[in-house]
C-alpha cells in the first residue's frame, strides 16, 4: 500500500473537487463542492472568487479527512482549472475587485468586435493562436478596467493584479503572483513563441503588464502553502483541457485526446513548435515540464455532441434518459440513411457558418424513432471525423488512437461508432477524471513522486478499446453523406431573422 | 362486496398454472387442471397473448408466461443505464483489484455483460460487452439467480450444462449455494465456467431494494487466492463497488 499521496484540485465551472491519487496514480478519495453561479443580467455569468477559494481549501482537507489521512502524507498538490475565468483582487489586501468573470459571460461581445476592427476575429491570432472571442481572459480584463472606476489608475500601479483560477488559488495558497504557460496562453495576451506577455497585444487590448502574472511552466515548485494547507508544496497548475491531454499520456506529437461532454474539446500533440491552422483550429500550448521546451497543441472543440443527446430527450421526449438512446438506437441495424448536423448555433470548426441551422437529412417513411437515435449517435462521429481530419491536415501527421474521457464514453455504440468513422483505435482510459489525473501527474513529476515521463506512462491502463469494424467503402460513403446533409444547412438564417 | 368478474378469477388462475413447476401448458392441461371448457380456456388465453401476458410456442402450440408480465414484476433497468451510473465505480474497482470488471444483468436465463474493464496491466483484451455467461457458472449469474427465484426455477427445469468439472449440475446443490449467495451478500465460481479462472460477484440493488445487476470480477485462480480462500481484500472490493452503484441508484445505504 502505497505511504504518499498525491492531491489534486479540479476548480471547475460548476464545482471544486479534490481527489488523492496514491503511487500507482489509483484515486483513494474523492471530495467535491459546488459554488454559486451570478447571473446579473441574461448572458452574464460570474463566481465569487472567495468563495471558490473557501471550497477548494475545504474540499483539500475533506478528501484527506475520508480516508483518516494528513496533511503530512501529501508530497504535493496539482491544479487544474476551469480556463479563461477572470478574477481581479487587491495586491494589499487580497480582496476581489469585482466578482470572477466565467468563461462563459459574454459581456464583451461588442468589445471584441471593436478590437477586431477591420481585419476581423482573426486579428491577433498570427500572435497569441487565438480568434477574438468573449470566451478569453484578455477582453475581459479590459472590460473590468472600463467599467470599474479607478481601477485602470490601480491596475498600472501595480495595485491591482490579474489571474486565472490557477493564480488566485497560487497567489492565496503560496502568496507568489504567477500563472502557468497553458492558462496564460488563453488570455490572448501571451506570445505563442516567447511564451511571455506580448507588448504588441497588450497594447492593443489595452492591458497594464504591471497587474500580470509572471508566467511560468506548467510543472514545477510554485511554492509551499500557507495557513490551513501549510508545508503542502504547490507543484502543477494547467488548463483543465490541458490537465486532460496530460492525463491522457498525449506525450508524442500526434497523440490526440477528446474529452465528450455537453459540448467536446479536441487537443492534439504537434510537438515543440506551434502549428498554425488553416481550418479554424485553435492553437495553444500543451504543457511545458520544467525548463524544457513547451509542447504545443492544436484544438478543437464541437459545440454540440452531448447536447444533442439531451435536446432529443428534453425537447423530442422519445427517450427518459441520456443512456437510453443507446437502447433506442440499437433497436434498428442502421442510420436507414438519415443523417443529423446539428448546426444549432451555426456551423463551427472547420466550415465557420454562422448562417447554418440544423437539419435532419435523408428522411423517408422508413424511418423510425431508432433511426433517429443513430443518426443523433453519429453527428458526434461525424463531426469529430471533420476536426480530426482539419488537425491532420494542419499538423501534416495522422492520428493513430483516439483517446477519450468524459459522460459520453459510457456509450459503447457511440465509441464503437467513433471507431468506425475515424478508422483508428478508440481508448477509454481507467481513470475517467483525466484533468485531475494530468495535475497529479504533472505536480508528482515536478516533485521526484514519479522521476520520469515513461512512469506516467505505465500508470496509464486502459479500460477499454473499441476496434474499428466498418468497410472503407460503407465509411466513405457515409462521410460523403453526412457532408451533402452539411451542405444543406448552411445559408439558412436571412437578414430579417431575429 | 360488488360481485367478482368471473373471467378475470379465470385468467388468473391461467397464469398461477403458467408460473407453476411446469411452465408450459397447452390448452387441454390447462383445461382439464382448472376443470373448464377449452373454448373457454382458449379464449382467455387468446386474450392474455395479446396483451404480452402470455406467449405460444410455435413449435408445440403450448402456452408460457409473457415478456410483458416479466418485465412488470422484476425490475427493469435498461442496462445502458445502469453502465453510465457505474462507470466510474466499475473503473475504480479494476484499479483497486487489479483484475477485469464485468457488470451484467439476466437476460433469458443467461448473464447478458452490459459492461466490461479491462485488467489495468495493458495486455491486449477485447471488449465482452453484449456477450451471454451462463448464469449457473458464473458468480454474477448466482448472484442474480438467488434474487430471482423465477428465472431460477425456469433454469432448473431447463437443466444445468456442464462445463468443468467443479460446474454444479445438480439442481439442489445450486439451490443451497443460491441461498448462500443471499445471506452474505456475494457469490463465487470457482473454476465452474473455465479450469483456473475465478469470479466474485455482488449484488447491484436499485430504490426498492430490487436486484438489478450484478458487479464482478474475474481472472486466474492463484491471483484471486489466498491458502484456498478467496482474498478477503478482494471480496471487500466488489461489495464495496456494488453498493457504491445501488447508492447511485437510490438503494437504501447499509
Amino acid at each position: 500500500m502505497s505511504e504518499r499521496y498525491i492531491a489534486s484540485v479540479d476548480q471547475g465551472t460548476a464545482s471544486s473537487r479534490c481527489l488523492i491519487f496514491d503511487d500507482r496514480a489509483r484515486i483513494v478519495s474523492v471530495s467535491q463542492v459546488e459554488h454559486r453561479h451570478i447571473f446579473p443580467r441574461p448572458g452574464l455569468v460570474e463566481h465569487d472568487p472567495r468563495e471558490i477559494w473557501r471550497n477548494v481549501q475545504h474540499v483539500v482537507q475533506d478528501a484527506l479527512g475520508a480516508v483518516r489521512l494528513g496533511l503530512r502524507d501529501l508530497v504535493a498538490l496539482g491544479i487544474t482549472n476551469q480556463r479563461e475565468t477572470t478574477v481581479l483582487w487587491d495586491r494589499t489586501t487580497g480582496e476581489p475587485v469585482h466578482n470572477a468573470l466565467n468563461w462563459q459571460d459574454t459581456r464583451t461581445v461588442h468589445l471584441v468586435r471593436e478590437l477586431g476592427g477591420d481585419d476581423g476575429a482573426d486579428r491577433f491570432r498570427e500572435r497569441c493562436g487565438l480568434p477574438l472571442a468573449t470566451y478569453f481572459s484578455g477582453p475581459k480584463i479590459r472590460w473590468l478596467l472600463d467599467h470599474v472606476d479607478g481601477l485602470r489608475e490601480r491596475a498600472e500601479a501595480g495595485e491591482v493584479l490579474f489571474g486565472t483560477m490557477d493564480s488566485w488559488l497560487i497567489w492565496n495558497l503560496c502568496g507568489r503572483h504567477v500563472t502557468d504557460v497553458t492558462n496564460a496562453g488563453r488570455t490572448m495576451l501571451m506570445n505563442l513563441e516567447t511564451l511571455d506577455w506580448d507588448d504588441v497585444l497588450l497594447d492593443a487590448m489595452g492591458v497594464p503588464r504591471a497587474m500580470l502574472p509572471e508566467i511560468r511552466p506548467s510543472m514545477e515548485i510554485y511554492g509551499e502553502a500557507g495557513g490551513a494547507l501549510a508545508g503542502l508544496p504547490v507543484a502543477a497548475a494547467l488548463g483543465d483541457q490541458h490537465a486532460a491531454l496530460f492525463g491522457q499520456t498525449c506525450f508524442s506529437p500526434g497523440d490526440a485526446k477528446c474529452t465528450y461532454g455537453t459540448g467536446s474539446f479536441l487537443l492534439m500533440n504537434t510537438g515543440e513548435q506551434p502549428v498554425r491552422s488553416n481550418n479554424g483550429l485553435l492553437t495553444t500550448v500543451g504543457y511545458k515540464i520544467g525548463d524544457r521546451p513547451a509542447t504545443y497543441a492544436l484544438e478543437g472543440s464541437i459545440a454540440v455532441t452531448g447536447a444533442l443527446v439531451q435536446w432529443f430527450r428534453d425537447k423530442l421526449g422519445l427517450i427518459g434518459s441520456a443512456s437510453e438512446i443507446e437502447t433506442l438506437a440499437r433497436t434498428v441495424d442502421d442510420n436507414g440513411g438519415c443523417y443529423f448536423v446539428p448546426a444549432f448555433a451555426g456551423l463551427f470548426a472547420p466550415y465557420w457558418r454562422s448562417d447554418a441551422r440544423g437539419v435532419i437529412a435523408g428522411l423517408t417513411g422508413y424511418i423510425s424513432k431508432g433511426h433517429l437515435a443513430r443518426a443523433v449517435l453519429e453527428a458526434t462521429s461525424w463531426q469529430t471525423r471533420e476536426v480530426v481530419d482539419a488537425m491532420n491536415n494542419d499538423a501534416g501527421v495522422s492520428l493513430t488512437s483516439l483517446k477519450v474521457d468524459g459522460g459520453m464514453t459510457a456509450n459503447n455504440l457511440l465509441m464503437q461508432s467513433l471507431a468506425d468513422v475515424l478508422d483508428v483505435p478508440v481508448v477509454r482510459p481507467i481513470v475517467a477524471e483525466t484533468p485531475s489525473l494530468g495535475a497529479a501527474y504533472a505536480a508528482g513529476l515536478a516533485v521526484g513522486f514519479w522521476p520520469k515521463v515513461e512512469d506516467l506512462r505505465a500508470q496509464w491502463h486502459k479500460a477499454a478499446e473499441w476496434l474499428p469494424a466498418m468497410e472503407a467503402a460503407q465509411r466513405e460513403k457515409g462521410y460523403r453523406k453526412w457532408r451533402k446533409a452539411v451542405a444543406r444547412t448552411v445559408d439558412w438564417v436571412d437578414e430579417d431573422d431575429d | 362486496m360488488p360481485a367478482r368478474i368471473q373471467s378475470i378469477e379465470r385468467a388468473a388462475a391461467i397464469l398461477r398454472l403458467l408460473s407453476g413447476r411446469n411452465r408450459r401448458l397447452g390448452v387441454a392441461q390447462l383445461a382439464g387442471e382448472l376443470d373448464l371448457p377449452k373454448g373457454t380456456v382458449h379464449g382467455i388465453l387468446r386474450t392474455l397473448a395479446a396483451v404480452g401476458f402470455v406467449e405460444q410456442d410455435e413449435e408445440t402450440g403450448r402456452y408460457q408466461l409473457g415478456a410483458a408480465l416479466l418485465h412488470m414484476g422484476s425490475s427493469y433497468l435498461d442496462g445502458n443505464e445502469l453502465r453510465a451510473r457505474a462507470l466510474n465505480w466499475s473503473d475504480s474497482l479494476a484499479a483497486r483489484s487489479g483484475e477485469s470488471v464485468r457488470i451484467g444483468t439476466l437476460h433469458e436465463g443467461k448473464v447478458l455483460v452490459v459492461h466490461h474493464v479491462f485488467r489495468p496491466d495493458d495486455s491486449r483484451q477485447a471488449l465482452e460487452v453484449g456477450a451471454l455467461q451462463p448464469a449457473h457458472a458464473t458468480a454474477m449469474g448466482k448472484v442474480l439467480l438467488a434474487a430471482n427465484r423465477y428465472a431460477a426455477s425456469e433454469l432448473a427445469a431447463a437443466g444445468l450444462a456442464r462445463y468443468t468439472l467443479a460446474t454444479i449440475t445438480d439442481w439442489e446443490m445450486l439451490s443451497l449455494e443460491l441461498k448462500d449467495a443471499l445471506d452474505r451478500g456475494w457469490a463465487i465460481d470457482a473454476e465452474e465456467l473455465v479450469v483456473g479462472e475465478m469470479s466474485l460477484a455482488a449484488p447491484i440493488d436499485d430504490r426498492r431494494g430490487v436486484t438489478v445487476g450484478a458487479i464482478g470480477i474475474s481472472g486466474p485462480v492463484e491471483r484471486l487466492t489466498d491458502a484456498g480462500a478467496p482474498r478477503n481484500d478482494l471480496i471487500s472490493f466488489v461489495r464495496e463497488a456494488a453498493r457504491a452503484v445501488s447508492r447511485d441508484l437510490g438503494a437504501i445505504p447499509w
